[in-house]
């Protein structure tokens, strides 16, 4: 997209809150090659946030964010829960959805977008909780991902209700003890990667968000494949310290402890055929464009 | 029957402010504007929305998203002339710059928020500003929030068919038809105010608002 469209009228340019000047001089729309790397050195699209400090859905946020390879083309799709509340400070056209409807908001909106702009790329990311995603909204999540329909889904896996204070939810351990879950959850974590898989997700990722330059490449493979390929499907271990009894400095080490192997949140991948070689024929293209000409012709 | 007597004055109004179009104001025909839910031709909307911002101790306008940013011709166009607006008036220019509503909360200062707008128009002392740019169902939201909670005098220049819940709304805005108002303005500045015969509300009352220029 040309930055063009994203100029203040002159006239009203010392007028405009600075956020929106800084957005408009600092920020990385439009740069294919923006990524984590870019928060601090850039402005970012997140202004601020109303998690508990330390929350690593903060984090979460910051990559995701800064990885988007089209933010300026991008509409994301949230819905009720802690995420919703951070949604009014992010710079990306974004729909709050009725609690658990994400999925099917966002099918209808990929669609409608298809026709209106079929010249133009939009890429449509949905962001919402474990309880949004994989009790309520289950039916939704899972019949777009029947239907192909092409987008990334993001789940935001604190393991419980975090915004309603501590309910059980599918997601959660077995024998977890939450504030409005007192007798312990009775069944196991719903092993939602793999039904995602099933569905007929091309990519289905589980991991936690340690690791920026990992959420960065899972993030940019989950969107690009979703364009053209099918459903993808990201599930971020984003642990609500409040509700697990951590203090803001402990998020971090709760996910690391949570990644090691045989842990919950240990590395996990699915990739279909099809979507492992449309990322190989993306990169050799990458690489060719990057060559020189001269050097080709040799 | 209430809605014929139904008059979009300045607030404070209620908690509750009733939709104007509720009350059985609508909307201005092409050439025409509404004062205080009267229809009236375009000429005599755009003179007393004149007057009214003379007259404006803190007079303001709220430019939207649609002339704030340079998305097209049109827009460009529009900033222009609001600016030349603003400076004749002389008024102050706060934007509404989106529509979120920020949390935890808007500097007033610097911007004005469709969600709590009446934060805005209370910290800067505003008696009558002018939304214009911005889109129409954000600007009546906060057309009726503003009625509710401040007596500011609001005027709505709007691009599309008008807004009943505006104090005074003209439509088919045009940058051309924005100068035409700073015209107004200009013309105005000079000439002491006398108000034109039958210019009185559906019922015969004089408006509230006439009382400030009848001098
Ligand atoms: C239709 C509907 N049902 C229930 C609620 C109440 N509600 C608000 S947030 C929430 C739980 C959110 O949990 P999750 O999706 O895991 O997000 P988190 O807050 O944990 O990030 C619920 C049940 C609602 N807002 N709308
Ligand atoms: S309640 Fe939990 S998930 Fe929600 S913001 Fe606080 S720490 Fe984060
Ligand atoms: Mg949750």
């Amino acid at each position: 997209m040309s930055k063009e469209k994203i100029q203040i009228c002159p006239e009203f340019s010392d007028i405009m809150p600075p956020e929106y000047r800084d957005l408009v001089e600092q920020s990385t729309y439009g740069n294919e090659d923006r990524g984590w790397k870019d928060i601090g050195n850039s402005k970012e699209l997140i202004e601020a946030h109303s998690l508990c400090a330390g929350c690593p859905e903060s984090m979460a946020f910051r990559y995701i964010l800064a990885s988007l390879p089209n933010p300026e083309d991008t509409v994301m799709v949230g819905s009720t829960g802690c995420t919703s509340l951070v949604f009014p400070m992010v710079a990306v056209h974004n729909i709050h959805s009725l609690f658990g409807n994400q999925n099917a908001v966002a099918s209808g909106l990929k669609r409608a977008l298809t026709v209106r702009f079929p010249d133009r790329i939009k890429d449509v990311v949905v962001l919402a909780g474990d309880g949004a995603t994989v009790d309520i909204g289950l039916d939704m999540t899972l019949q777009a991902w029947f239907r192909q329909e092409k987008f990334t889904t993001i789940c935001f896996d604190n393991e419980l209700y975090a915004n309603t204070g501590g309910q059980e939810s599918g997601l959660m351990r077995k024998g977890f003890v939450a504030k409005m879950a007192p007798t312990g959850k009775k069944f196991d974590k719903v092993r939602l990667p793999e039904i995602a898989r099933e569905s007929g997700c091309c990519y289905v990722v589980n991991l936690t968000v340690s690791k920026p330059s990992l959420v960065e490449k899972v993030i940019k493979n989950a969107v690009l494949l979703a364009r053209e390929v099918g459903p993808t499907y990201i599930q971020l271990y984003t642990p609500c310290i409040l509700e697990i009894g951590k203090n803001s400095m402990e998020g971090l080490q709760e996910m690391r402890d949570s990644e090691k192997p045989g842990e919950r949140f240990n590395y996990k991948e699915y990739i279909t055929d099809e979507a492992k070689q449309y990322l190989a024929d993306l990169d050799a293209r990458k690489k060719a464009a990057a060559i020189p000409a001269a050097q080709l012709t040799e | 029957m209430q809605s014929e007597k139904y008059r979009v004055v300045a607030g404070p109004e209620a908690y509750f402010t009733p939709g104007a179009a509720r009350m059985g104001i609508v909307l201005p025909e092409p050439g025409e504007g509404h004062i205080e839910g009267q229809i009236v031709p375009e000429e005599e909307a755009l003179e007393y929305a004149a007057r009214k911002l003379i007259e404006a101790k803190n007079p303001t306008i709220h430019p939207g998203p649609l002339v704030l940013w340079n998305w097209n011709e049109k827009a460009a166009k529009k900033a222009k002339a609001i600016k030349v607006l603003a400076d004749v008036i002389p008024a102050r220019i706060i934007p509404m710059a989106d529509y979120r509503p920020k949390y935890p909360k808007i500097n007033p200062e610097v911007e004005i928020n469709p969600n709590h707008p009446n934060l805005t128009i209370w910290h800067n002392k505003e008696d009558v500003c002018v939304f214009v740019g911005v889109h129409c169902h954000m600007a009546n939201l906060s057309l009726k929030i503003i009625r509710g909670g401040t007596s500011c005098f609001t005027i709505a220049l709007c691009a599309q068919a008008g807004h009943e819940d505006a104090n005074l709304s003209l439509r088919d805005v045009s940058p051309e038809k924005i100068l035409r108002l700073a015209e107004w303005v200009n013309k105005l500045k000079s000439i002491p105010y006398v108000r034109p015969a039958g210019r009185t509300s559906n019922d015969g009352a004089e408006r509230k608002s006439d009382k400030v220029f009848a001098k």
